[in-house]
């Protein structure tokens, strides 16, 4: 993987998109104006730079462990891991988890420390439509590396009607 | 009690321990509209700190993306025996906090 802001994969993603999806296509479009606002790959790639500025974001020594299919996008079980020593030398300071196309492009932040003893996180996570997951781990020497992991949903979160 | 806590009762100094916290709480989006259209305004847990005998071991920013009822599992390196505090802070005032136990030898 390239550098996960760098939107050089977008057009095989719609092709790969396009070939799942196949005749659901027209109906999604028409399904749109009830959608909130959602979020594109260009909100996620800001968001990404508001957590590291300028940094060079490497990919490498992440581990995103998400199911490549899911029925509900309500639930999603999800875990970061990061190749680590978690030494005081070495150790993972956070791990970002970003989003392409829910409303939002931030899933969540996480903050460990030298005392946390093994770099790993698990949550449960909502998505609202099939797409692609990052995870990126700031190092105690400032540096950034990430991975990626696409996640095909059969059942979207976020777009039902409230009761 | 609206919090679920994991932590093992026992431990040799030095492991490496898992914890897990789940809350109670509806993790309203902020996206969803009632039948007639109106918004339904956001309410979910924003904030989650873990502290080992006061020191802050883990701490977590949430968004409208993690699911209801906000499952987190972390490690932590056993030191001392004494006590895990954790906290939810959230929309709408949302305060909860659970506590937990551990011996190590």
């Amino acid at each position: 993987m390239t550098d996960p802001t760098t939107p050089s994969t977008t057009s095989a993603t719609r092709r790969r998109f396009l070939a799942l999806s196949g005749g659901a296509v027209l109906g999604a479009g028409a399904m749109v104006s009830l959608r909130p606002a959602v979020a594109t790959p260009q909100m996620q790639n800001a968001a990404i730079r508001d957590v590291v500025g300028t940094a060079t974001v490497r990919p490498g020594k992440v581990k995103l462990d998400v199911p490549p299919l899911v029925e509900n996008g309500n639930t999603v079980p999800l875990t970061v891991s990061v190749a680590s020593p978690m030494t005081a030398d070495d150790h993972v300071v956070s791990i970002h988890v970003f989003n392409e196309k829910n409303p939002q492009p931030n899933v969540g932040n996480f903050y460990l420390g030298v005392r946390a003893g093994r770099a790993q996180v698990s949550t449960r996570i909502r998505l609202a439509d099939t797409q692609r997951i990052t995870a990126i781990a700031k190092l105690s020497d400032g540096s950034f590396w990430s991975t990626t992991a696409d996640v095909v949903v059969t059942l979207a979160a976020c777009v039902e009607e409230a009761s | 009690m609206p919090a679920l806590i994991n932590v093992p009762a026992k431990a040799q100094r030095g492991d490496v321990v898992e914890i897990k916290a789940l809350m109670s709480h509806i993790m309203e989006t902020g996206f969803r509209h009632t039948p007639s259209g109106e918004a339904v305004p956001r309410d979910i847990i924003t904030n989650f700190v873990c502290r080992y005998n006061g020191v802050e071991v883990f701490r977590a920013d949430f968004f409208p993306a993690i699911s209801a009822n906000p499952f987190i599992s972390f490690f932590t390196t056993a030191t001392d025996s004494g006590t895990f505090e954790f906290q939810w802070v959230g929309d709408k005032g949302f305060l909860e906090t659970a506590s937990a136990t551990i011996a190590v030898e």
